[in-house]
């Protein structure tokens, strides 16, 4: 018998034939709210981004580029994704960058696809403005643009608007350890700096 | 390289050796204060956290009591998103496949995503034994693998090192896998970890193919996800041309929605935060995103023993987050070596005797010996495992694998004798006139109260006077007493 | 109410002076106590060190002794534990019907110490007086198998003249572990160490807890230790008053 067959009858036989219902899960906990009463959606965000020790600047609209700029400072070439639909100085069109030419420049740009104020959580799903995964992995300054209007209040209202099939990276944070006496530090393989910006809709 | 666990002493014996290492009682010792710390904090602030714990364990139970039906269900969707299913009756299998991917790739090297499946099958020295170097990205890992060394903690391997010996561990050893470390390397965590970053970087650049576990896996969508902190889980998802992920039978969960309650409980139980720095997702092949080519093997390796033993059967809903070890006195004493496998702590002591079985390996039954039962472990567990009462479970499992044993042990024998004396009271009484003689006798000693107490006993006695004193058996038990003058006395009237 | 005192083996054997005083205690409280004698042992440590087979008589010895009583009152946290949640895996064991019934019936009229006072009677000012700096380590089996919470604090610091000192850390085990003891005597000890340790920063007099195993334990290392601490079961110091300091009489 192949494996396939060999583990699926031991999971057969260790089930039995006779498989009385478990009694449903009670979803109920989808219903709660899960920010402490009377918190406001966006601050809470923001509060809980930086408690990550990740950098966040909120801006309108019209001053978004050079709130990026801004964020940029001093990084001469920045990869940026397709869809960007933004104007970065020392843009690189990510053209299938080789890994080691991604760790050649020195910053990225992209937008996210939500935010979870819940957990100080920001969603890349990685279609245009977003880029592939590499491109926020590799280099060392991400530069993460999010709406306001994107933050959502908890996790179970992230799950239930993304697409499963696309892929995600749920970024909470530069990249940390806590491997050494449970000291954490930030900064390890992914960007060692995170900085968001957050723009108001108005 | 390649130190295994394989014929370490059993628990007691090295649990002793563990406890004369006063450095490793200070690293543990801080270690899981620090997290234990964390976690408290960020649970505090879920207001239904006992809820989201039995729901988890509810979405678990129900999965795994139709288990068959929702593999079946992965396998085609991870199929029809372009990956390729394997399954793993054993270790065997399981290694035997992640080799044939690397050699179909011509590849000698691998770069592994901290994965405890793998660690469980030992696949870095199956690897090895064909010509493949499997490298850890992990910085625990990596401090483990360079420091020939072997994990002693679920979520930070390395947790009995502290940032000294790291320090001396990367310098003498780095050098030999890779880029050596900088010649200033001080123990500044941060710089260690910059070391750490400097050294796995050009493996992840030219790596080709990965490795890794997977904490969940999606039944109706083939979604894989991996929880981690470092990006050196992103670098593998996402940088190879290949990816291997070896997932136990027991990750699936049914649907994408289920993860609102994983994502939610695992970070805070785990790292004692909100949420963890990256959790990927990948479904089957991204065109132009990551790894063209995907596998998945799935991993039975003894789950299926567990999922047999109905009242052992949610063992299998541990999402690995250590929060027990953490919490449990045993493990902060004498860390996670003293198990002798790569599940340490009160879940290893449940999950090892399961997966492998009872009865022949004497370092396997004294593992649900390894507790006091406190019941710590139980009150964290984020998806509601009762730990303590499966470790009595398996202490069953492992007398009752001993009973038809020609010799019975002293310890099977002092029990029977001991419910044939408490199976009565007239029995128990006489007992008790007895060590009531004994009562009698003068000690040399006595403990505050005016109690004789005595400080010497022969074996087995003296496994208690080693280091306690016993008070000497009272001269009239309560027995006696309520006989001679209790019953009689001021009785009450409600 | 039919009150029946069930006095562990350990009490009944070893420490005698803990379910002494609660026969005291409650009689003080107008309760009306009797002592089975058929009773000996609740078969936790067969239980609990894996022989099943070996529980099965003394659950049964425990199940009949205690048929008939309005409420059992033990002065044990362990063994209300045992009684409660162990008692019908022992009878699922035997896999006799009859016994699981009476397992069934005696679960709900089993209560600890502190329960029975604060739950079934109201009380928490037992009319007890003890004029000493006491420190009380809940033990595990009551904090984390019964759920007793407070209570036992709540007693005691209703216990006129006592001078209530904080025990740090302390909802950690001391260690005990029944078996684990003498299975894993070098663990056992240093969790216990840790414990007298923390007592001793207390600068108590008495460690009280309710369960008489635990007291013996840590209670061996700071006797060992020549540390001038004293054990006392809850039951002893809620017995105490001014006339009868003892409270054992």
């Amino acid at each position: 018998m192949s494996a396939r067959d060999d583990v699926l009858a031991a999971v057969r036989a260790a089930l039995g034939e006779d498989r009385p219902d478990l009694p449903a899960v009670d979803r109920s906990y989808r219903d709660r709210d899960p920010l402490p009463a009377g918190a406001d959606l966006v601050d809470l965000f923001v509060e809980r981004v930086e408690d990550y020790r990740a950098e966040v600047t909120r801006c309108a609209a019209a001053d978004l580029e050079a709130t990026v700029a801004a964020a940029l400072a001093g990084a001469e070439r920045v990869v940026v994704p397709d869809g960007l639909d933004l104007a970065v100085r020392g843009a690189v069109p990510d053209a299938d960058l080789t890994p080691t030419g991604l760790d050649a420049v020195d910053a990225v740009v992209t937008r996210a696809s939500l935010g979870v104020a819940e957990t100080g959580t920001l969603v890349l799903t990685h279609g245009p403005g977003e880029g592939r995964r590499a491109i926020t992995l590799v280099p060392d300054v991400h530069v993460c643009v999010l709406p306001a209007s994107g933050v959502v209040r908890g996790v179970t209202d992230a799950v239930a608007a993304l697409d499963p099939v696309r892929p995600q990276t749920w970024v909470s944070g530069p990249s940390a350890t806590s491997d050494i006496e449970l000291d954490r530090v930030e900064g390890v393989h992914g960007p060692r700096t995170l900085h968001v910006v957050l723009v108001s809709d108005a | 390289m390649a130190r295994t666990f394989v014929g370490m002493p059993p628990f007691p014996v090295a649990a002793r050796s563990a406890l004369s290492d006063t450095r490793l009682r200070r690293n543990l010792a801080h270690a899981t204060g620090t997290i234990r710390e964390k976690r408290a904090r960020v649970v505090a602030e879920v207001e239904d956290w006992e809820d989201l714990r039995r729901q988890a364990a509810a979405v678990k139970d129900a999965t795994l009591a139709r288990l068959d039906e929702h593999l079946l269900t992965l396998e085609a969707a991870l199929t029809a998103r372009g990956a390729t299913v394997h399954w793993a009756r054993d270790a065997a299998d399981a290694c035997a496949v992640v080799a044939d991917v690397a050699r179909a790739h011509g590849v000698d090297e691998v770069v592994k995503v901290k994965s405890m499946a793998t660690q469980e099958i030992g696949l870095n020295e199956a690897l090895a034994a064909q010509g493949i170097a499997a490298w850890e990205t992990d910085l625990a890992e990596l401090i483990v693998q360079l420091g020939d060394d072997l994990p002693s903690h679920i979520l930070v391997p390395a947790i009995h090192r502290g940032r000294a010996e790291v320090r001396e561990i990367f310098r003498t050893r780095m050098a030999a896998a890779g880029r050596p470390a900088p010649d200033d390397l001080t123990d500044d965590p941060a710089a260690l970890a910059g070391a750490a970053r400097l050294h796995l970087r050009e493996k992840f650049l030219r790596a080709r193919m990965a490795v890794s576990g997977a904490n969940f896996a999606v039944a109706e969508t083939g979604t894989l996800v991996v929880v981690e902190s470092e990006g050196n889980g992103r670098m593998c998802l996402t940088l190879p041309e290949v990816l291997v992920s070896v997932v136990g039978i027991e990750k699936v969960v049914p649907t994408f929605g289920d993860l609102d309650l994983f994502l939610r409980l695992l970070p805070r139980s785990s790292t004692g935060e909100r949420m963890n720095p990256y959790t990927s997702t990948w479904t089957g092949v991204t065109p132009g995103d990551g790894p063209q080519e995907v596998h998945v093997v799935l991993l039975d390796n003894g789950r299926t023993r567990a999922l047999a033993d109905e009242v052992a059967r949610p063992v299998l809903r541990c999402i690995r987050c250590s929060a027990c070890l953490n919490v449990c006195p045993v493990y902060e004493r004498v860390g996670g070596h003293a198990y002798g496998s790569v599940y340490p702590g009160p879940i290893g002591a449940i999950l090892n005797p399961m997966l492998t079985g009872v009865g022949s390996d004497p370092a396997t039954d004294a593992l649900p010996y390894a507790s006091t039962l406190c019941g710590a472990c139980g009150d964290v567990c984020p998806v509601a495992i009762d730990i303590p009462g499966l470790l009595v479970h398996e202490r069953v499992r492992v007398v009752d694998a001993h009973r038809a044993d020609p010799r019975p042990k002293p310890e099977a024998l002092a029990m029977r004798a001991a419910a044939w004396v408490l199976g009565d009271s007239r029995r128990m009484a006489l007992g008790e006139r007895a060590s009531g003689l004994a009562g009698r006798l003068r000690t040399r000693r006595a403990a505050p109260g005016g109690r004789g107490v005595l400080g010497w006993l022969p074996f087995p006695g003296s496994r208690w006077t080693g280091a306690r004193d016993l008070p000497t058996p009272p001269v009239e038990s309560f027995r006696a007493w309520w006989r001679r003058t209790g019953r009689d006395e001021g009785q009450g009237r409600r | 109410m039919r009150v029946a005192v069930m006095a562990t083996c350990l009490g009944d054997a070893m420490f005698p002076e803990a379910p002494r005083a609660t026969v005291r205690l409650l009689r003080r409280l107008g309760v009306e106590v009797d002592v089975p004698d058929a009773q000996t042992c609740c078969g936790q440590p067969m239980v609990n060190t894996g022989y099943l087979d070996e529980a099965v008589p003394l659950v049964r010895t425990t199940v009949s002794a205690f048929a008939g009583y309005d409420a059992v009152v033990v002065p044990s946290g362990s063994c209300a534990g045992s009684v409660r949640h162990q008692h019908r895996m022992v009878a699922d064991r035997a896999d006799d019907a009859a016994l699981r019934r009476g397992v069934a019936d005696l679960v709900p009229r089993t209560h600890e110490l502190s329960e029975f006072l604060v739950d079934v009677l109201g009380v928490t000012d037992v009319g007890a007086s003890f004029p000493h700096r006491v420190t009380y380590h809940p033990t595990c089996h009551s904090l984390r198998m019964l759920r007793v919470g407070d209570r036992p604090l709540r007693l005691l610091r209703a216990v006129h003249g006592i001078d209530l000192v904080e025990l740090p850390r302390a909802d950690e085990c001391c260690g005990f572990g029944g078996t684990f003891a003498v299975k894993n005597a070098d663990t056992s000890v240093a969790m216990g160490s840790d414990k007298a340790r923390h007592v001793r920063e207390t600068g108590a007099e008495v460690l009280v807890a309710g369960d008489a195993s635990c007291l013996m334990h840590v209670g061996g290392l700071l006797s060992r230790q020549r540390a001038g601490v004293r054990t006392m079961h809850l039951a002893e110091v809620l017995a105490a008053t001014a006339d009868d300091p003892a409270g054992v009489g």
